[in-house]
């Protein structure tokens, strides 16, 4: 490829990628909008306190607090005006278009390097958010999730803002270690597994602000009156996490394949290696908290979030304060 | 995953009645139980966690030996405490082993019962069909026309098909004789059979990779271009090796590196970036064996017989002649130097001992006496140098324009005391820097060009430069078993978290005029499933098979 037909599809990129962001605050205000304009419907009575989650100590049955009724896509919210709704609609639009310009980001980037765009922090962060934002698109098809929405696109937003300012570097080749087809796997799977635990955060965080005003036994008003119940965020935040716990294990089984090849050994406790460990074994965490009598609902959120904040740390702290195999990020 | 289906219900506030004293046998069972339960398998997973961390913060003696040296030179104290608690092997610790085995005990100790349980549990029978079925999470009745017992054949084969296990409920009484039959159906026993592979396998990963560090070895060897090494141990640089590891296990190969090439970018964003380091080699699996080529690449090693070598780190190494005052070669050769910036200023020095020649004239008079007149030279290498106020460094790493920066020591090099010194760093206690009219003497060469050492110490001559590359020769042993054993955990987790438990019944009873009533009910013994519209496909599929029956909602005419 000629060097200006990569200068120009870099410049392209960069621009999609300023453009979604864009998009993403027109989406975030309009559903941020929303929510206020369904909450303050004027005559409505407040939302009944619902029942709150049993976290059923004791209970022989697994699936105590989430039976298959709590997650029917039955939507939470009453009828809402008609500004609401129309606010709504204008948030779930834009937020596709934002995702469609990030996509086209993501893509004219790699079309400008001439490989698999997720060689550096900058590439892996617009990547990760992409996926976030996909995946959460794919969940919001079954379950009604605006009030999720708005903090997981902030979440992608402030990703954005971040790869653009501090991660940004030009268009460049890939260093010798980084050139093998190893890349684009094990890479690919890492940042699958980190756009899916970052929806799953979202939803765990929630979960827990859900079940905190349940448990006051007040009616719920507000913000909180447009959240789906904790027993369903916790539900949810389940089946992200188990979908994203999988894809996790293959990333660090793809990096020990390719580490045994790049560097003669499957394992060597590198910075990295030891971070995505304590990440996995959180999650594990995470997995049998679910299952653990006691367990359920708010304190599996936190080792949930305990576990994402690990994730979050490998990706920032490593690479910036420890010097290991992995210091390519390119900042 | 859900060991709290199989445990008895806990009460979260044990009840305040002192419970009676317990024997050695009960203390050891209690023990025992308290290891093997959830929350204690909870709390280990957190702890080895936490018990990873501090590795990825203390430099490790096993990657990073350099800084563990640095760090004991700086701050002896904290290094002493920092040893006392094995921060520098954390991963071979007492401490970390203990952790780490303690869950896994805890696993096995909760596996092998479920084991059982579950093999119990895959042969017995599906529970019969509970008497009152409408009172099931999802439910449908309806009335088909069609005598019960082809009903009842049908839903058996659609079950079948939707890979249900199905016996025929015998519970209920005879077939079609005014009474009702029922079918009792089960699915989904791959899930705890997944979750038991899952846990399992993570203990083969386990073994490998106890066998790897009994067995393994991991050795590295700088090896100048036009040179070669035999993979022995005396010829590596350096060797960690496992407890059982026996020199005669290695492969006896030869290897000599014909020719390195490295190519940097000259341009776009990122110059100076390397693009590629190519190892072309010739090597010889065994002394008899015919020659072969090869290029090593750095993520293309060579394999022969259970050893990866392994392309790691480049340099150059600058060739030198040293010549004593009469013009006498006393060294001749390249002179691997040590890389210090990604633009490869390169530092390295150069050891020539200077013995007593007893066929020389002048033996014994001013040179290789016993307080010594070795010559030792310390230099900068630089591919493409630049002398500015920042001092001289090398500003691309390609060789644009070679110097040689250099000073030179005199004295003892200490060479005959028989304490190993590294080969990079010049042990200066016994030298004295050479001056050249009062001030420490300092030469800048290019290729080709000589200095002249002060006080008639000889000359140095910078011949040019070659370029070295560093090998790692390793086995893993147990590889193998590491990777199948990791690969039969991510399928059975797989299984274990998408693999959904469910039971179905279907109960058909005659109903006036050869019709039958039947009633589907399920279970779903796993959150998050659509169970509701799994008993409506069976129910439509059943109807589907009994074509021509019309079926009629019940309390219709």
């Amino acid at each position: 490829m000629s060097q200006a037909l990569s200068a120009q599809l870099a410049a392209l990129s960069n621009n999609l990628v300023y453009a979604a962001m864009a998009a993403y605050t027109v989406a975030l205000l309009a559903l941020a909008a929303q929510l206020a304009a369904t909450r303050t419907v004027p005559g409505e009575a407040p939302r009944p306190v619902r029942e709150p989650v049993s976290v059923s100590v004791g209970s022989s049955r697994r699936d105590g607090g989430s039976s298959p009724k709590v997650l029917d896509p039955a939507p939470a919210l009453p009828a809402a005006s008609s500004r609401a709704e129309r606010l709504a609609r204008i948030g779930r639009s834009v937020l596709v278009l934002a995702t469609l310009l990030l996509a086209g980001g993501v893509v004219a980037r790699g079309l400008a390097a001439g490989r698999t765009p997720w060689g550096n922090m900058y590439e892996f962060s617009i990547t990760g958010a992409l996926v976030a934002a996909l995946a959460y698109l794919l969940l919001r098809r079954r379950y009604p999730l605006d009030a999720v929405g708005v903090w997981l696109v902030a979440v992608v937003l402030l990703t954005l803002g971040l790869a653009v300012t501090v991660l940004y570097v030009p268009v460049g080749p890939l260093l010798p270690a980084l050139r093998s087809y190893w890349l684009v796997i094990h890479v690919f799977a890492a940042i699958v597994s980190a756009g899916v635990f970052t929806v799953a955060m979202v939803l765990s965080a929630l979960q827990i602000v859900a079940e905190r005003a349940e448990r006051t036994g007040r009616p719920l008003r507000g913000y909180l009156a447009t959240l789906p119940a904790a027993g369903r965020l916790d539900a949810l935040a389940y089946r992200v996490t188990a979908f994203g716990f999988p894809v996790w294990s293959f990333a660090v089984v793809a990096g020990a394949i390719w580490a045994e090849v790049s560097w003669g050994r499957y394992w060597g406790w590198d910075p990295k290696e030891v971070w995505a460990l304590v990440t996995w074994l959180v999650y594990a965490a995470y997995l049998h908290a679910r299952t653990t009598a006691g367990w359920r609902g708010r304190r599996a959120s936190v080792v949930a979030l305990v576990g994402y904040a690990t994730l979050l740390f490998n990706f920032f702290g490593v690479n910036l304060f420890f010097a290991g195999l992995h210091a390519y990020g390119g900042v | 995953m859900s060991r709290v289906l199989t445990q008895a219900p806990t009460p979260r506030v044990p009840p305040p009645v002192a419970p009676p004293p317990l024997g050695p046998v009960g203390m050891a069972r209690w023990a025992w139980r308290q290891l093997t339960s959830m929350r204690v398998a909870l709390l280990l997973l957190f702890l080895l966690a936490l018990a990873a961390i501090p590795g990825s913060v203390v430099p490790q003696r096993d990657s990073d030996p350099l800084a563990v040296g640095e760090l004991a030179a700086s701050n002896p104290e904290l290094a002493r405490w920092y040893e006392r608690l094995g921060l520098f092997d954390v991963y071979s610790a007492p401490w970390f082993a203990a952790i780490y085995l303690a869950l896994f005990v805890s696993l096995v100790g909760c596996i092998v019962p479920r084991s059982r349980q579950h093999w119990r549990a895959v042969r017995a029978r599906p529970p019969a069909a509970p008497r009152a079925l409408e009172r099931l999470p999802a439910h449908r009745r309806s009335t088909l026309d069609a005598p019960p017992s082809e009903v009842l054949a049908a839903a058996h084969a659609v079950l079948r098909r939707r890979r249900y296990r199905v016996v025929r409920d015998g519970a209920d009484g005879p077939d079609g004789a005014g009474g009702a039959a029922s079918l009792a159906a089960e699915k989904g026993h791959l899930r705890e059979s997944g979750n038991l592979v899952f846990h399992l396998a993570l203990v083969g990963v386990l073994a490998a990779v106890a066998v790897g560090s009994l067995f393994g070895y991991r050795a590295q060897v700088l090896v100048v271009q036009g040179g070669g090494f035999a993979n022995t141990v005396i010829q590596y640089d350096s060797l960690r090796t496992g407890a059982l590891f026996d020199p005669a296990d290695l492969p006896p190969f030869t290897l000599r590196l014909q020719r390195f090439t490295m190519d940097f970018a000259d341009s776009g964003a990122q110059v100076g970036t390397p693009l590629d380091y190519d190892a072309y080699v010739r090597w010889q699996p065994s002394p008899d064996a015919p020659t072969q080529q090869q290029h090593i690449r750095v993520n293309e090693p060579l394999s022969t017989a259970g050893t990866l070598v392994h392309l790691l780190n480049p340099g150059y190494a600058p060739r030198l002649t040293v010549r004593d005052a009469d013009g006498d070669v006393l060294f001749s050769g390249a002179v691997p130097f040590l890389p210090q910036d990604a633009n490869f200023t390169s530092t390295g020095v150069l050891k020539v001992p200077v013995a007593a020649q007893p066929g020389r004239a002048d033996a014994g008079a001013d040179i290789g006496t016993e307080t010594g007149a070795d010559i030792g030279i310390e230099g900068l290498f630089l591919p493409t140098a630049v002398l500015d106020a920042a001092g001289p460094r090398s500003v691309f790493p390609e060789p644009r324009d070679p110097a040689l920066f250099l000073t030179a020591w005199t004295g003892d090099l200490g060479l005959d005391d028989g304490i190993p010194q590294s080969v990079y760093r010049l042990d200066t206690s016994r030298m004295t820097q050479l001056r050249a009219d009062g001030d420490l003497f300092r030469a800048a060469l290019g290729v080709g060009e000589s200095a002249q050492l002060p006080g008639g110490h000889g000359s140095v001559t910078f011949d040019g430069y070659t370029r070295w590359a560093n090998f790692q020769v390793s086995r893993n042993a147990g590889k193998e078993v590491a990777l199948v054993s990791v690969l039969c955990a991510i399928a059975g987790l797989t299984a274990s978290l998408f693999v959904r438990r469910r039971r179905c019944w279907v109960r058909v009873a005659a109903a006036p005029g050869g019709r039958s009533v039947v009633e589907v009910a399920g279970l779903d013994r796993d959150a998050g499933g659509d169970l509701g519209t799994e008993v409506e496909q069976i129910e439509t599929q059943v109807r589907a098979a009994l074509q021509g029956s019309r079926p009629r909602p019940e309390g219709a005419p």
